[in-house]
């Protein structure tokens, strides 16, 4: 089936398998391998992108259902070379270790801070459910949110 | 993981969906695919073809219909949590949605896929019990309203016929008095309910309980009423000593999943306490 997806505001058409999951497509047919496979069973999050600008799991989306939509992947978060302030936050609070669940980790927080700009530690925490970090134990990476959270408040 | 190959038709209307249905009898619907295509890609489900039901625009949405509040049964649970109209008339609704799966799941989930799918562990199923809702379904012969005592028949199997697709979910607006409330006990790792229970209670304006209706999800099959706890607190006086006494009923003439997380005997524990923590809370806020 053919579909058509604008990608980091990139419009593509390919002819692609129903069974596809959107996490191959990106990986496998556009390259964009900033988006991770962790669990493969919905668990995890590290294949978390945003469609039409809400954090999903594109190992649970079959590319032909995202027809027509706009996806954002870790890929296409900053703008002429300036880092998210999402992005940013995972810098300077060293947000990750391995680094794996962190472009998932960082999709979920961009739709979070988009409806919560001023949340609490809890809800921070909340949030990130549908992500795991084996690595870190989570503190840093809720330190990371709290300073995406602040930066974006003010508006820098 | 792959699952296996299928046939992918998008529907654009409830008719063509029906058809689509009928000329393949061994299609699934497709709405959010949130508990499908896991099971498509454990290849526990292998449906020869899938009709995307999620672009039908009669499907979805959230109407103020009087005495009612109407959700389409594509609506997502994300667009359910931001309605306003259902944070001021339904506020249960929200708040037992927050504890679903997780927050790129609540994007994409939607209130009908849970309903029919009918998880033995899914939270709605004790909330629209509770609630007394109704749940419309379009056939080949036409449309039905079911309620939802009757909805729920047993493991992952719903009142729905094969050839019939749930349109809406009906609730109706609760009466002054009335306090609603919903308890889970989640699965830590899963996050599903190992048991949740749900409990709507009116309150007359003597201090006593005029109505209640008790939902239990996740302790057996699938989620039932719990009349026999409704029965015993209809009428009196909502004291912790009463609540109590009421929820010790909640176990009773049930049956209860055992794995190897919970056991039988430790799901009937649990249901009782959740019954009393729901009931309690619900009495609380029927009190303003």
């Amino acid at each position: 089936m053919q579909i058509t997806v604008t990608v980091n505001g990139v419009t593509y058409t390919h002819d692609v398998e129903p069974r596809l999951l959107l996490v191959h497509y990106l990986r496998d047919v556009l390259n964009l391998t900033g988006t991770h496979i962790g669990c493969d069973t919905s668990q995890c999050g590290a294949c978390t992108v945003l469609l039409n600008g809400k954090a999903v799991k594109s190992c649970t989306i079959f590319a032909v259902q995202a027809d027509g939509a706009e996806i954002t992947t870790i890929e296409g978060l900053a703008r002429d070379g300036q880092l998210h302030p999402v992005q940013e936050g995972f810098w300077e609070k060293h947000g990750l270790q391995c680094g794996y669940c962190t472009p998932g980790m960082i999709m979920t927080a961009v739709d979070f801070l988009q409806r919560n700009p001023n949340p609490t530690e809890e809800e921070i925490r909340h949030a990130i459910e549908g992500n795991l970090c084996r690595c870190t134990g989570y503190q840093n990476i809720v330190r990371a949110i709290q300073y995406a959270a602040e930066k974006m408040r003010s508006g820098s | 993981m792959y699952p296996s190959t299928f046939t992918y038709y998008r529907a654009g209307s409830v008719q063509e969906a029906l058809k689509l249905l009928v000329e393949n009898p061994d299609a699934k619907l497709l709405a959010g695919g949130h508990s499908l295509i896991p099971a498509m890609k454990l290849r526990l489900a292998s449906p020869s073809a899938l009709i995307d039901i999620s672009r039908v625009p009669e499907l979805a949405g959230i109407r103020d219909a009087g005495d009612r509040i109407v959700i389409g049964a594509t609506t997502r649970y994300d667009d359910i949590q931001r309605s306003e109209l259902v944070r001021q008339v339904l506020p249960i609704l929200p708040e037992a949605i927050d504890v679903i799966g997780d927050l790129q799941v609540r994007n994409m989930g939607t209130i009908g896929g849970s309903l029919a799918h009918a998880d033995p562990a899914a939270d709605l199923p004790a909330v629209v019990l509770a609630l007394g809702a109704e749940l419309k379904a379009v056939g080949p012969d036409g449309e039905r309203t079911i309620p939802a005592d009757q909805f729920f028949v047993d493991l992952f199997t719903t009142a729905l016929q094969p050839n019939e697709i749930l349109t809406e979910i009906s609730f109706p607006k609760p009466p002054a008095r009335t306090g609603i409330s919903y308890q889970k006990f989640a699965n830590p790792a899963s996050g599903y309910a190992v048991v949740g229970a749900a409990a709507v209670v009116t309150l007359g304006e003597d201090g006593k309980v005029a109505a209640v209706r008790v939902g239990v999800t996740g302790a057996g099959p699938y989620a039932v009423r719990r009349q026999s706890v409704e029965q015993a607190l209809v009428g009196q006086e909502p004291t912790a000593a009463a609540i109590e006494a009421a929820s010790q009923l909640a176990s009773e003439g049930m049956t209860f999943n055992s794995d190897i997380f919970a056991s039988d005997e430790y799901r009937a524990h649990l249901t009782r306490v959740f019954v009393k923590r729901a009931l309690t809370r619900a009495v609380e806020r029927a009190r303003g």
